[in-house]
């Protein structure tokens, strides 16, 4: 059975969100017009999360994409928490001292971010509590450190990735007398995530990746066409600078069972990532955490499982990678994505298509007969598919959701078929996850005028 | 593949067998791109210095030789026939909606099948036939028009069904064909071959040409042409001939003193293909499909086809000159719409291999139509442009009517539809032409309903009042720039939208437009007609009566506060303005006349008034708002406003008077309402206009007044068999043939234009008469309605033409008003038209194929309307504009 093309869009539209940067007085100041995210689940439940705000005490905006592993905990906690790490991280001594001083004395706490969600993103509200008092014993110490120095924005990723994790890790250890909250920072830090997040502000881009999901810059050239610049490196098995920084990091005995079949010690696709401290504490600390831990972690095998050749701990990090670049007009869109993205479409084909649907101008190659042999009718079919393409950009007011479109959709030709649409949303939930990844993409438009103008 | 394409278009053979000519210009035909020496200079002087080498200056200096004139100069930028004539598709087809167009094309068609033998140039002429597809009931009544207008005129041509149109052409599909029109005599043409054979003509006669030779700039002195700068010198000469096709406007621009070319150049794609298996037979018909917006024709045994798409791509805006039409760039993408047409059309075709798609620009006008004449600005100065790619259908009649004019200074059928003068400035901005004709080019394949309004271009001139009445649901059409009201949409009271109300039968304002004739007839309506052009002209002495009495046909010497109606007339005695003058005083008078005389009255009275620093002539159009009264209350509303008795004896008929209305005064106020009916037009400077009409508008509430708009003004002036200039009178109309001998003082002592010949009318009779039809059998609601063209019919015989129609909410009936002839039954001489002649007669009028019986009439009814008018308000019967 085929799904009708309304029933397509009604799948593929269900996640879309988008959100433009309110003008004032008629004019965007800002460099960022806005952003339209999406996402597409294969896992049931999705195990991607999403996560965009703007900074309120600092200038910048905050975007960024989740992918889970081994169940969704730890991208939900990251999603909700890394944002005010790295918010807080930014914040100038005096601002911070203010925060503390209204909690201290309860009065309003002056907000710190702006978050712009999809009603499906939700936060836990059972949670906040505990990551609330996370996240002030981390500002109380930066208050002690005061270091006197200008906040640098690629410093406060680093901490902000860095701490959160820890904060992951010390919550599981401690652990909560709340047996729910218990048990759920115990999936927290027991699950895995990557990260790749975008700090905007001004013409200062910087890109903060931990694990395999990836930034990417679409430039206009001066010819009008497209093209693609990464913005991140991929933390995984084809990595080589990452498999030697792996290898770097243990004795030399161990340089065979590090990196197996493309995997870290043969079972972890990402090389860096936040929770999954089964890759990261001692085979003591994991035996104790889970033995005195709620039943339902003593039944689970994976939690219990001690992965092979495991002798010096950790074997992972969250510490992301950090690339600052400065926005030229010419840096028209970013594109954040998990891997579910990268592995259907290449980089060039993304700048290509997400360029051509924001300008509206589908710069085809002009077709030319010049001296081959064409006929009517198939120089008729050729203009006919090349219609269609055109048609389908109309059909989306999401620039993520067009790019799900062809991910999913697209033939060996390059156009979205729509039959193969069809068939690739109405697979059945157990056999989803075969052929296609959870997709997540945020797609940052900036606004070339206010860029030039810096 | 340009260069091949070139040589398959163009027969290059040509010129090897004319030694003389190549001898002449010295230039060899060569690929190389590189500037050739010039053996032969240019004469220092020329009689005619004609522009371009295209079909159009190709055709001119051709019809200039062949009347005689020897001493003419034709220059090319770059080679002859090498712009859009080299790339046009050659199709000539007669079937035009216009009549003057339908004329240039049959005698075009005439002239190229006989000019292969003439000049021995291969033009490749192969008649062929046309077939015109309709895919809807409304296409094939546009069609039947055209096909009722070319029978009359003696072209054959007839409605087929579709069974016939495959048997003509087997390769069609015809299942989604309601009919079509076969014109058997339209024919196909290697363009450029027919523009080299008119130039190897006109060589023969004398007619020097020099390609590679461009025009920089014309020099104008005292408002004439005096010579012509090009790269290689300077020719002094009486006349210059703009045919520089889509450089024309640019030109005209180049000139100390500019002259507006309004036209815009526009990409227009074909297709060019291999021949099939089994080649195309020369001789199969050209296809137009207008629904597909294509056109299909036999070449080289494959098809040539093209079409005119819904989103055209104007080019050029920024005025770049090219020496010839390098190959634009191909835009499949663009072209796909019309290649599914085409393929829908012909789907035999899916195997057939392209050769090339060609991207020929051509060049469109505002309205749709050619743009030809003398420069209102620069005597000498003519234009002969903007074809609407049509150029090869044109080409030969176009070029006849201006080497006429040029010769005698006037052509031999009525062109005021294609002059120049039609435009003014206004029409001249680069943004005003981009938009006009990217809406005027789809219109080449859209349907052609009665009471068109071009939506782009507008809101350019507007009354003061615009806003207001525009709130109370004023819909707009537009002349000359000038917004004007058709009629006022009454609140809660929605018309269909704007494809909707398309049609050729009975429109959806019908009640509506009922409704305001009532009232003009009931109470009182007020309809703006600010768009009027007006003048001034006044002299220290008797300058200005002695001049206008000799320009104008009726007494000028009446009493002051006096308004004359008269005809602005030729030599001939024809119209070439039809207007009412006020004499202000002694030495003053206010002359209105129709929105689209601006420039041309202008420039006509310009040329023959004498050069007198003590008579001056002011265009003070812009200084008045006028508002109609119209309707037998109109006396109360206006003396209610004034405090001054305004009944016919106090303020008789054709009287003007400055007076105050409201508290503003100096308002011109004259008892004249241009329908016969009862009422007033007020001449408001325009800084009280708001003032004036609002206070009509209130005292007018116990009268019953309201709104009115154009479409209720001419159902009024048609009923009254009123004609008007542009419509019904032209250049070739006299006063005698309208039966407005009343207006003409052949008597008043002294000469004046056009008395001879009306003196000659007066003594041997008219040639047509202007009569009045009342249809009989027609059915409003049912039956296609008249518009104008439909042809009259007398006892069976053709006899002439209809110039326009209206239904009558008096009479419950359309009345068309015409032209009948009186054609000698064997040999078609034209015989005097007697009265006894008109009313011996059994009339029908001919719609779309459909004949209605007509009651022909000579003078309006009288009894039948409820006023009763004196005598001398006969005189009302003033002229009506639209």
């Amino acid at each position: 059975f085929y799904l009708t093309p309304s029933q397509v869009n009604s799948i593929l539209k269900a996640n879309e969100y988008s959100f433009k940067v309110p003008e004032f007085d008629g004019k965007n100041v800002s460099s960022v017009l806005g952003f339209d995210s999406n996402q597409l689940p294969a896992n049931a439940p999705i195990e991607d999360r999403r996560s965009a705000a703007t900074c309120l005490q600092t200038r910048g905006m905050l975007l960024g994409v989740f992918d889970g592993h081994a169940g969704c905990a730890c991208a939900q906690a990251v999603s909700e928490r890394l944002f005010y790490y790295i918010a807080v991280s930014l914040l100038p001594h005096e601002t911070l001292l203010e925060i503390e001083n209204a909690v201290e004395s309860g009065r309003a706490l002056l907000p710190i971010l702006q978050w712009h969600k999809h009603p499906n993103d939700y936060f836990s509200k059972e949670a906040s509590k505990l990551y609330f008092n996370s996240l002030r014993t981390y500002w109380q110490e930066l208050i002690d450190l005061n270091s006197g120095e200008t906040t640098d924005v690629r410093e406060a990723l680093i901490n902000a990735f860095k701490r959160l994790d820890n904060d992951i890790s010390l919550e599981a250890q401690v652990g909560d007398p709340n047996s729910f909250l218990n048990y759920l920072v115990l999936r927290v830090a027991f699950s895995g995530a990557t990260a790749c997040v975008a700090h905007v502000d001004g013409v200062d881009l910087h890109i903060a990746n931990t694990g395999d999901s990836r930034a990417m810059l679409g430039v206009q050239e001066e010819d009008g066409s497209w093209s693609a610049v990464n913005l991140s490196y991929d933390h995984n098995a084809q990595n080589e600078h990452e498999v030697e920084r792996v290898k770097m990091e243990h004795p030399k005995s161990e340089e065979k069972s590090l990196v197996k079949q493309d995997r870290l010690l043969g079972l972890l696709m990402p090389f860096r990532a936040f929770g999954d401290v089964k890759f990261k504490w001692s085979i003591e600390l994991q035996k104790r955490v889970v033995e005195s831990g709620p039943d339902q972690l003593n039944d689970n095998e994976y939690t219990k499982f001690i992965p092979p050749n495991y002798h010096t701990p950790p074997y992972l990090t969250a510490e992301p990678e950090v690339i600052h670049h400065k926005l030229r007009p010419q840096d028209k869109f970013l594109v954040l994505a998990t891997d579910g993205l990268w592995e259907t479409m290449h980089r060039q084909d993304v700048a290509r298509i997400v360029g051509e649907y924001l300008t509206g101008v589908h710069h085809q190659q002009p077709i030319a007969v010049g001296g081959y042999k064409v006929t009517l009718g198939q120089m008729h079919g050729l203009l006919t598919e090349r219609r269609a393409r055109i048609s389908s950009v109309f059909e989306d007011q999401n620039a993520a959701t067009h790019l799900i479109r062809h991910a999913v959709g697209n033939n060996e030709f390059g156009t979205v078929d729509h039959e193969r649409l069809s068939k690739m949303l109405s697979l059945p939930e157990e056999l989803a996850r075969m052929y296609r990844d959870d997709i997540t993409i945020i797609v940052v438009q900036f606004n070339s005028h206010v860029i030039g103008a810096y | 593949a340009v260069r091949m394409f070139l040589r398959l278009l163009s027969d290059i053979q040509w010129r090897a067998a004319h030694p003389k000519w190549r001898r002449m210009t010295g230039s060899q035909r060569s690929t190389s791109t590189t500037a050739e020496p010039h053996p032969v200079s240019l004469p220092a002087q020329a009689q005619v210095v004609i522009c371009g080498g295209g079909i159009m200056g190709t055709s001119v200096a051709y019809h200039l030789s062949k009347m005689g004139l020897k001493d003419i100069v034709l220059l090319e930028q770059g080679r002859l026939a090498a712009g859009t004539t080299r790339f046009c598709a050659g199709i000539v087809s007669t079937a035009r909606p216009v009549s003057i167009e339908l004329k240039m094309a049959h005698y075009s068609n005439k002239l190229y099948q006989q000019l292969e033998q003439e000049t021995g140039v291969q033009t490749g002429y192969m008649k062929t036939g046309s077939i015109s597809l309709a895919q809807t009931q409304d296409r094939l009544i546009s069609l039947k028009r055209i096909a009722s207008s070319l029978n009359v005129m003696g072209i054959p041509c007839e409605i087929i069904s579709p069974k016939k149109v495959l048997q003509l052409h087997p390769l069609i599909n015809i299942h989604d064909l309601v009919g079509a029109m076969y014109v058997p005599e339209d024919a196909l043409v290697s363009s450029a071959n027919v523009s080299l054979a008119l130039a190897t003509a006109a060589s023969q006669n004398g007619v020097q040409i020099h390609e590679r030779t461009c025009v920089s700039h014309v020099t104008i002195q005292k408002g004439r042409v005096t010579g012509v700068e090009t790269d290689r010198g300077r020719i002094q000469c009486e006349f210059f001939v703009n045919c520089a096709g889509q450089w024309a406007y640019e030109l005209g621009h180049s000139g100390e003193e500019p002259v507006h070319i309004p036209l815009h150049a526009c990409e227009h794609f074909y297709l060019l293909t291999h021949p099939l298996k089994e080649p195309l037979s020369s001789s199969l018909p050209t296809i137009v499909d207008p629904d597909g917006r294509i056109y299909i024709r036999n070449w080289q045994g494959g098809i040539l086809s093209g079409g005119f798409e819904k989103n055209p791509k104007p080019l050029f805006t920024e005025g770049r000159n090219q020496l010839e039409i390098q190959n634009l760039q191909e835009d499949w993408d663009h072209f796909g719409p019309l290649l599914d047409a085409l393929l829908r059309r012909m789907p035999g075709l899916e195997a057939l291999q392209i050769m090339q798609l060609v991207n020929c620009p051509e060049s469109f006008t505002p309205d749709m139509r050619c743009i030809m004449g003398e420069s209102p600005t620069a005597r000498g100065y003519f234009v002969l442009a903007g074809m609407n790619s049509a150029g090869i259908s044109y080409g030969g009649g176009a070029g006849k009517f201006l080497a006429e004019w040029i010769v005698n200074g006037y052509p031999s059928e009525n062109v005021w539809p294609l002059d120049l003068k039609r435009f003014g400035t206004l029409q001249s901005s680069r943004t005003f032409l981009r938009h006009r004709v990217m809406e005027v080019m789809p219109l080449m394949c859209d349907l052609k309903v009665p009471r068109w309004d071009f939506q782009t271009g507008r809101q350019l001139r507007t009354s003061p009042l615009y806003d207001r009445l525009d709130a109370q649901g004023a819909r707009w059409m537009e002349k000359h720039g000038f917004e004007r009201v058709k009629y006022f949409v009454p609140p809660g009271n929605d018309l269909l939208d704007l494809d909707h109300s398309k049609t050729f039968y009975k429109p959806d304002w019908f009640d509506i437009v009922g409704s305001e004739v009532k009232c003009c007839k009931e109470a009182v309506c007020v309809i703006d007609m600010s768009s009027f052009t007006k003048f001034e002209i006044s002299s220290t002495g008797d300058q200005a009566l002695e001049s206008l009495q000799y320009l104008f046909s009726n007494d000028l010497d009446v009493p002051v506060g006096h308004v004359v109606h008269t005809g602005m007339l030729n030599e001939k005695g024809g119209y070439e303005n039809d207007c009412s003058i006020a004499r202000l005083s002694k030495r003053s008078f206010f002359m209105i006349s129709p929105t689209d005389q601006q420039v041309h009255c202008w420039a006509w009275l310009k040329n023959r008034l004498p050069d007198d620093s003590n008579l001056v002539m002011e265009d003070v159009t812009w200084k008045y708002t006028a508002l109609n009264l119209i309707g037998p209350r109109a006396v109360d509303v206006l003396s209610e406003l004034s405090y001054a008795p305004m009944t016919v004896e106090h303020f008789p008929s054709l009287f003007c008077k400055e007076m105050s209305v409201g508290y503003a005064n100096g308002i011109r106020v004259m008892s004249i309402t241009h329908t016969g009916e009862p009422g007033f037009v007020l001449y408001i400077p325009i800084e009280y206009a708001l003032h004036v009409y609002n206070e009509v508008m209130n005292m007018g509430q116990k009268y019953g007044i309201r709104n009115a708009g154009y479409y209720a003004l001419r159902s009024l002036r048609i009923e009254k068999f009123f004609a008007f200039w542009g419509q019904d009178l032209d250049a070739f109309t006299t006063p005698m043939e309208c039966g407005r001998e009343f207006q003409v003082k052949l008597d008043k002592g002294m000469q004046f234009l056009g008395q001879e010949a009306l003196w000659e009318q007066k003594q041997n009779g008219v040639y047509k008469r202007f009569t009045m039809f009342i249809l009989e059998d027609h059915d409003t609601d049912m039956d296609l309605w008249p518009w104008w063209g439909e042809p009259i019919f007398r006892n069976g015989r053709y006899v002439g033409k209809t110039t326009s129609s209206a239904y009558s909410y008096t009479l419950e009936r359309h009345v068309c008003l015409g032209f009948v002839h009186h054609f000698d039954e064997k040999t078609g001489e034209e015989l005097v038209v007697t009265t006894d002649f008109i009313n011996q007669g059994e009339y029908e009028i001919d719609i779309a194929g459909q004949r209605f019986q007509a009651k022909a009439k000579l003078y309006p009814f009288s009894s039948l309307f409820t006023q009763r008018r004196r005598k001398d308000e006969v005189e009302l019967s003033g002229y009506q504009r639209e």
